[in-house]
């Protein structure tokens, strides 16, 4: 959670430019981000927040710019995937849990069939990371016989046993129930508290402003301004984050 | 009294008949299993990214899914030697056979559209998780989507099979023996118009009775698989 401004930064963009078909979604975007922080990534639908995230881990491959991963390079051609997925983790959306697989599956086979982790380990691990999302007795349930919150937190508990230094969240909480986002968020929270690098995006300003060390706002693929959470939500100066902001507070 | 010796004429055919309708059923089965085997492969080359592999699976797929099952099969009865030789040894292809084969074209591109589809029924953030977590296209494949697609293919699969027995009758036309044959060639030996219809009820009978429950497990099976 504490900042060290001269610490070098453990994920670096520069210049990244992404286009689809025609349309640039990503029209420069620099950004860095040090070990333990926690940064969101916030702006209007369309501006190419979820982009970035799925830049970072070469989900989406970009046209222009270079990403860093440690001292990995995303944009290299001869990547190897499986190092930068150990680094990087990621949760989505829409859960995306594997159905035909229990809790306890889903958790622990990315690190025993990839990583070729020893199974036994493996599963220790997957349990102690579903207690620390509250879900020590839904290990051999299916996705399907969650709720979107529970299955949100299996998908957090995947994302860690990975033992990756980043995870990216991408609006973790947007297709849930009111009632499901806030054990989501504080599982996220707890995520973040423990020092792990996280970078979301997220509609959830009040999130932002409370958890977050660093806010970045984007609008039409450019990151507009970006600062602490503090300065952001109080005094910002570029016009298109003060109108944003006035619609979403 | 006529119409119980009618009957009884009826019953004295049946065995003939049953015995070309268990070669209906042989056919299916044998050109279920071979096109299912083809289309697995053809189904999976569709889906490659590789254009190499793709374009040919695409283009036999669509080549032999629009083509009549009756002029597919008249393909494989006249192009298809009468017997061929491996490793020395003859081996005769019967009619029957020759069908069989024939058979197999439309229902091999016809799984293989129900391959392709299954797999791209299966949601997009499924393989972006599995790439998330470092699996290679192939490992997700084979890991993560076809075991959920295994469950999606049956209904459709039993759907083609009994499409495929219906269809086997065509065969007769190139000359096999089958139940429908053997139907006509009983009508014909009795020389009694009488018997013309319930023959015919009873060829119907025999289908419907094979192919209906298969019909009923499919639907049924397609409910299970829905509401899961």
């Amino acid at each position: 959670m504490t900042i060290t401004p001269n610490a070098a930064p453990l994920i670096c963009l520069r210049g990244v430019r992404k286009s689809f078909g025609t349309f640039e979604v990503l029209r420069g975007i620099d950004m860095d981000i040090r070990k333990g922080e926690v940064v969101a990534i916030i702006g209007p639908s369309g501006s190419g927040k979820s982009t970035i995230l799925r830049t970072i881990n070469g989900l989406t491959p970009i046209n222009e710019g270079t990403i860093q991963v440690g001292d990995i390079e995303v944009s290299d051609p001869k990547l190897d995937q499986v190092k930068l997925r150990h680094r990087v983790g990621m949760v989505f959306q829409q859960y995306n849990l594997f159905p035909h697989k229990t809790v306890l599956e889903n958790v622990a086979m990315a690190p025993i069939q990839v990583l070729r982790q020893p199974r036994r380990l493996v599963e220790e691990r997957a349990r102690k990371l579903l207690a620390d999302m509250r879900l020590p007795d839904k290990a051999s349930s299916y996705p399907g016989e969650l709720s979107g919150g529970q299955q949100q937190r299996v998908a957090i508990a995947r994302a860690l046993c990975m033992e990756p230094e980043v995870i990216l969240f991408d609006e973790v909480t947007a297709a849930l129930d009111p009632e499901m986002v806030k054990e989501v968020l504080s599982a996220v929270r707890k995520v973040a508290e423990d020092g792990m690098t996280c970078i979301l995006v997220t509609h959830e300003m009040g999130f932002a402003r409370e958890a977050a060390d660093h806010v970045y706002f984007t609008d039409k693929g450019v990151i507009v301004e970006h600062a602490p959470p503090a300065d952001f939500f109080t005094k910002a100066s570029d016009p298109r984050t003060k109108e944003f902001l006035s619609k979403v507070l | 009294m006529n119409q119980a010796n009618l009957l009884a004429q009826i019953l004295e055919w049946m065995p003939f008949v049953l015995q070309g309708f268990v070669l209906n059923i042989l056919m299916s089965v044998l050109a279920i299993a071979i096109g299912t085997t083809v289309g697995t492969f053809l189904g999976f080359g569709q889906i490659s990214p590789n254009i190499l592999i793709g374009a040919p699976a695409k283009l036999a797929t669509q080549l032999f899914r629009n083509a009549p099952w009756l002029v597919l099969l008249f393909y494989c009865i006249f192009l298809m030697p009468y017997q061929v030789n491996i490793g020395g040894v003859m081996i005769q292809l019967p009619s029957w056979l020759r069908a069989t084969i024939g058979f197999s074209f439309p229902v091999a591109a016809n799984f293989s559209e129900i391959v392709r589809g299954s797999v791209n029924s299966v949601p997009r953030g499924q393989w972006e998780a599995a790439e998330a977590l470092g699996y290679s296209r192939r490992a997700t494949l084979f890991r993560i989507i076809l075991p959920q697609c295994v469950t999606r293919m049956v209904p459709p699969w039993m759907n083609l099979y009994a499409l495929l027995l219906t269809a086997t009758p065509l065969s007769m036309i190139v000359g096999v023996e089958e139940a429908l044959g053997r139907t006509q060639a009983a009508v014909q030996a009795q020389s009694d118009s009488r018997v013309l219809i319930p023959m015919y009820l009873a060829l119907l009978a025999m289908f419907f009775l094979y192919t209906w429950p298969i019909n009923r497990l499919s639907l049924m099976l397609e409910r299970r698989f829905r509401t899961k």
